[in-house]
This record gives structure tokens, sequence and C-alpha cells, in this order.
């Protein structure tokens, strides 16, 4: 199984666990079944179109989704999966 | 409500003086307490990544956060919050920051840095359940 590293602001969601253990071959499937076991989560990563939101980061280890295949990406048992929300902002209006 | 030793404090503010006449960020690690509160324990300085409009914008590279986190856990400290600087304007938040605030239950610390000197320093917590319903709620800042 991965582990996948839940930041603060979504532990009340994820029964307070800072790590969950989680089964899949990919990103995506790691990510659903993620939010299977802790369905509180979901509307915080996903659209209502079922699209990872695009303020949520997720990083393998320390390599964004985005750069490689998204949530097509290949998970190893021996990854780490971090879900990072952005941090952003100014007084630009 | 934050709770942050002097010299972490100053050393924030000090930040945006001298990342002046561009924004500064940087993150707050310590732990969460009951009702609420937060205590900083240690900062981390970041880059502002948003180089086509720093005087004005800032964000964090979500690789930096995660090797701040990281190092974090090892010393048994979590991410509670994030400051930022906001040259000759206000320590406000503005439609921008909630906009661009997704780390609920976290303080966003803003100064106001006037000509290079840091001026008022506010705190704001992003309350809410979701991006819906979210907002910075001004919160006390205690010192020392």
């Amino acid at each position: 199984m991965s582990k996948v590293h839940i930041p603060g602001p979504l532990r009340p969601y994820a029964s307070q666990q800072a790590d969950v253990a989680v089964k899949g071959n990919t990103v995506g499937a790691v990510l659903l079944d993620l939010v299977a076991r802790h369905p509180d989560l979901r509307r915080h990563l996903y659209t209502e179109d079922g699209r990872l939101r695009a303020f949520v980061n997720v990083y393998v280890n320390d390599e964004d989704i985005r750069y490689l295949e998204r949530e097509a990406t290949a998970v190893k048992d021996s990854d780490t999966i971090s879900i990072v929300p952005s941090v952003a902002g100014g007084w630009h209006c | 409500m934050l709770r942050i030793g002097h010299a972490h404090y100053e050393a924030l503010r000090r930040h945006g003086e001298e990342t002046y006449p561009h924004e500064c960020c940087g993150v707050l690690l310590g732990r969460m307490e009951e009702a609420g509160r937060r205590v900083v324990t240690s900062i981390a300085r970041c880059q502002n990544t948003r180089e086509d409009s720093p005087q004005n914008r800032y964000q964090i590279d979500p690789r930096e956060l995660i090797r701040i986190q990281r190092e974090g856990r090892e010393r048994q400290e979590d991410i509670i919050g994030f400051y930022h600087s906001h040259p000759d304007h206000a320590a406000r938040w503005s439609p921008t920051d909630l906009a661009e605030a997704h780390w609920f239950g976290c303080s966003y610390v803003i100064t106001s840095v006037e000509k290079g000197k840091a001026a008022a320093t506010n705190s704001f917590e992003l309350a809410g359940r979701d991006e819906q319903d979210k907002q910075l709620v001004s919160e006390p800042i205690e010192v020392g």
C-alpha cells in the first residue's frame, strides 16, 4: 500500500489521520481509494463533475503529477503521495 | 488566536522589509491547541514565485511547502499558517487573498510595509467549512 499525506486542514475529514494507507497502481486509483475510505474528503478534493480542484496540488514523492502523467501517474507501494493546497494571494484585486 | 514569539514576529516583519517593494511570503509552523489557538514554534521563509507581479502577488512553490512540511514533522511541528507582506498597502486581506486561501483553520498573517518599513501586522483565520462559505476572520496576535 502507498501512503497519502493529509494536510492539517483536511484531517477532520480523514478521521484526524496525518497519513492514510491506500491501495492503487496510479494516482487516480489511490485518490479514489482515499475518498472511498473517507467520503467527506471528496468535495474538498474534487469538483462536482469529478475533476481534481485546481488549487489541489498532488505530488508523488517530490514530483508534481501535472508534470508526470497526472492522475495516470504510476504509484509504487513505497511512494508517498502528498496533497498540498496552494498558497498564494497578494493585495492586487 | 495566534501566539508567536517576539523573535519570530520580528523576523517575519523584517522579511517584508528585505523584499520591499515586493511581497514576501513564508510558513508558520507549530501546533494547534484547543479553542482555535495556534502556537508558532518556528517560521520558514519562502521564495515568492510570482515573478510576473511580485509587487502585489505572492505564491509559494508547493514543492517548497512539501519540504517544509516534511522537515517540520521531523520536529513534531505542523503547518499552522502563512505570512506575507503588502508593500505600501494596508495589513488587511484583499479579495485575492481570500480567493487564494485554501488552508482552513490556519492563520494568514499580513504585514503592511510602508516605504520599506514594516508597519501594522494583522492575522486572519481562514474560517468556514468549504470554498463556498470561507471567510478570513480577524484574530488577535499574542506576541511574546
